[in-house]
């Protein structure tokens, strides 16, 4: 295992892991009989693995989220769905690769699915823009949900970025009016949507694409107003407070649920998501499907009205007496 | 060119300086010694270089609605701290110092109304709290006010001032985006007129949300306009950024805005565009 492809309070647990596939190996090899060791130290590091992921910082979640191994959109759409066919371009301006999106089937059944991609290696990141939108792709989003809601299929969205793109073309172009827009129609599209957070959800660049009738979030994703970073360099004018402002922006999945914005925790797989790729993904299909199940039995004036008062009833408030 | 020039010192000086209390006021952008009730009387603005002083919520409600009327709605709301956020100061120790410097409940004043007679539903955002970030409260009170809109079938103006989403609320805060712009989605079907007036500045959560659904946008001129600040584009891309970038004059340049109106004139504007759409 690669040092930059693991964090630090992983490591006790790869190099124990890392022994214990060294003993298989030296026992394949050999005559000598390890098995016994073998499972000692293999309850031994689901132990350790244990203790450490109970007791993870909001800091140490967002790591997860932003894990280099992470699965990305395209390897959800891979494991999940079959016969995906992409659509590209906003039809303005240009085909955004921070998004990508298109027609695909989940168990059988035809969805849009649309979601933010960042990239693996170095290439592929900066084709990607490492997941962060200009307003082309908030206007390509919305050019394929309006072609879902004509063709009256479901909308799956995955959101996994860092945030909007801040640079001189998004402003010029109007990232602003653009996701202001896209939080506008995306409130009365007349198709079920379904949301996924399942990596990191930085503030407008997420909401973008993230108006829907269920939001999920990943056990180990963050959705918050501002990156920890940014939140951090703002207030504590330091943005190595980023641990500090993780806490303080209460923006895990666990938080999510006590304040009442997310629907549902998708549980990771024992050391999160980039443990075991297929289950993660057969995990989050259940899940979707699930909630289309539910969804397409609605009435669409009942699905419109309870998408909605789910954000209408969104904010914690008091009214003084005096 | 000329604006370029000055919107970039405008945009740099406004940031720091608000509205004096003396007798005698300086020009933050142009140095203009003005004796202070000239400046009231001219709204504001300095006689020399058009510079708008930022002024408070009331002056505005004096200077837009017909007697300085507002039927004010929802004043009693009220943050809370959902997140029990603490920085270099707890969250309701903030508010409680925003509360008594600007004698406001929150960052938005909002009720009815009315313009030259046209009755409306109205909000303005006040940048002396906490830089007019939009917490729960905003966005209560902004979804209020377009609920009024609907009720009563009347347009829908709001003026607003803000530096974004209330860091402080969190995740509470950026669904204020999705709560206000679901409501303006409805207030579209319904064919109701809503007027975003955007003034210095006016970027962020709020800019990516109500204040651009306007079915047209006015801005003051020079103000700061956007989604990004301009010092996170500047630390993104790692260049200096054009003269009179993110300025009123650039997004109506870009496409983004219908029309820069000097505040003296904003009241006859709106009057004028409120009749070009009553049905
Ligand atoms: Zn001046």
């Amino acid at each position: 295992m690669q040092d930059k492809l693991c964090l630090e309070f992983e490591r006790p647990i790869l190099e124990l892991e890392k022994k214990i596939s060294d003993m298989r190996d030296f026992a394949a090899g050999s005559n000598i009989q390890l098995s016994e060791e073998i499972s000692s130290l293999q309850s031994k590091v689901n132990k350790m693995r244990e203790e450490i992921f109970s007791s993870l910082t909001r800091w140490q979640k967002v790591q997860l989220a932003r894990h280099p191994r992470r699965p990305h959109t395209l390897d959800y759409i891979e494991l999940m769905t079959t016969d995906f066919i992409e659509i590209h371009g906003d039809r303005y301006f240009a085909d955004d690769k921070a998004l990508v999106g298109g027609f695909a089937k989940l168990e059988g059944r035809p969805v849009l699915i649309v979601g933010q991609q960042k990239g693996r290696d170095t290439k592929q990141k900066l084709l990607r823009n490492f997941g962060m939108m200009h307003p082309e792709g908030y206007r390509k989003a919305l050019r394929l949900f309006k072609l879902a809601e004509k063709f009256n299929k479901p909308i799956v969205i995955l959101i996994d970025t860092p945030g909007a793109y801040p640079g001189i073309g998004a402003e010029e172009r109007g990232q602003a009016e653009a996701i202001a827009r896209n939080l506008r129609e995306m409130a009365v599209l007349t198709v079920p949507i379904v949301i996924v957070i399942i990596g990191e959800g930085a503030s407008g660049g997420a909401l973008g694409i993230g108006i829907g009738d269920k939001i999920f979030m990943l056990e180990y994703s963050w959705y918050s107003v501002i990156s920890p970073e940014g939140c951090s360099a703002i207030l504590w004018r330091d943005a190595a407070q980023a641990p500090q402002a993780a806490e303080a922006l209460k923006l895990t999945a666990d938080d999510l649920m006590d304040l009442q914005i997310v629907d549902k925790i998708v549980k990771e797989p024992p050391g999160g998501a980039h443990n075991d790729y297929k289950s993660m993904a057969t995990s989050v299909k259940n899940e979707i499907v699930s909630a289309l199940d539910e969804l397409q039995t609605l009435p669409q004036d009942q699905l419109l009205q309870n998408r909605l008062m789910k954000f209408r009833r969104m904010g914690v408030f008091r009214i003084a007496e005096d | 060119m000329e604006w370029f020039k000055k919107a970039k010192e405008g945009l740099a000086r406004q940031e720091k300086k608000e509205i004096p209390d003396g007798l005698w006021s300086k020009c933050t952008a142009c140095g203009e010694i003005i004796y202070t009730k000239q400046l009231e009387a001219n709204c504001w603005i300095c006689p020399n270089c058009r510079f708008h002083f930022r002024i408070a919520s009331q002056k505005y409600i004096n200077m837009i609605l017909d007697d300085g009327a507002l039927e004010e709605c929802d004043a009693n709301l009220e943050s809370l701290d959902p997140l029990k956020f603490k920085d270099s100061k707890k969250y309701p120790d903030r508010i409680k110092a925003a509360q008594a410097k600007s004698g406001l409940k929150d960052a938005v004043v909002a009720g009815l109304g009315s313009i030259n007679g046209i009755k409306i539903s109205f909000a303005i955002m006040d940048f002396n709290f906490v830089g007019g970030s939009m917490g729960s409260v905003v966005g209560e009170k902004i979804a209020r006010a377009i609920e009024r809109s609907l009720e009563h079938n009347i347009p829908l103006i709001i003026v607003s001032c803000s530096g974004g989403a209330r860091m402080q609320e969190g995740i509470l805060s950026l669904m204020q985006l999705a709560k206000t712009s679901a409501l303006l989605a409805i207030l579209h079907q319904k064919q109701i007129p809503y007027i975003s007036v955007l003034t210095n500045p006016t970027t962020a959560g709020v800019m990516a949300s109500y204040a651009s659904l306007g079915d047209v946008i006015i801005a003051e001129p020079q103000a700061l306009l956007g989604f990004a600040g301009p010092r996170v584009i500047q630390q993104t891309i790692g260049q200096e950024l054009p003269p009179g970038f993110q300025s009123s004059e650039f997004f109506l340049e870009k496409g983004f805005l219908d029309k820069i109106v000097d505040r003296s004139q904003l009241r006859d504007t709106l009057t004028l565009l409120l009749k070009y759409f009553q049905r």
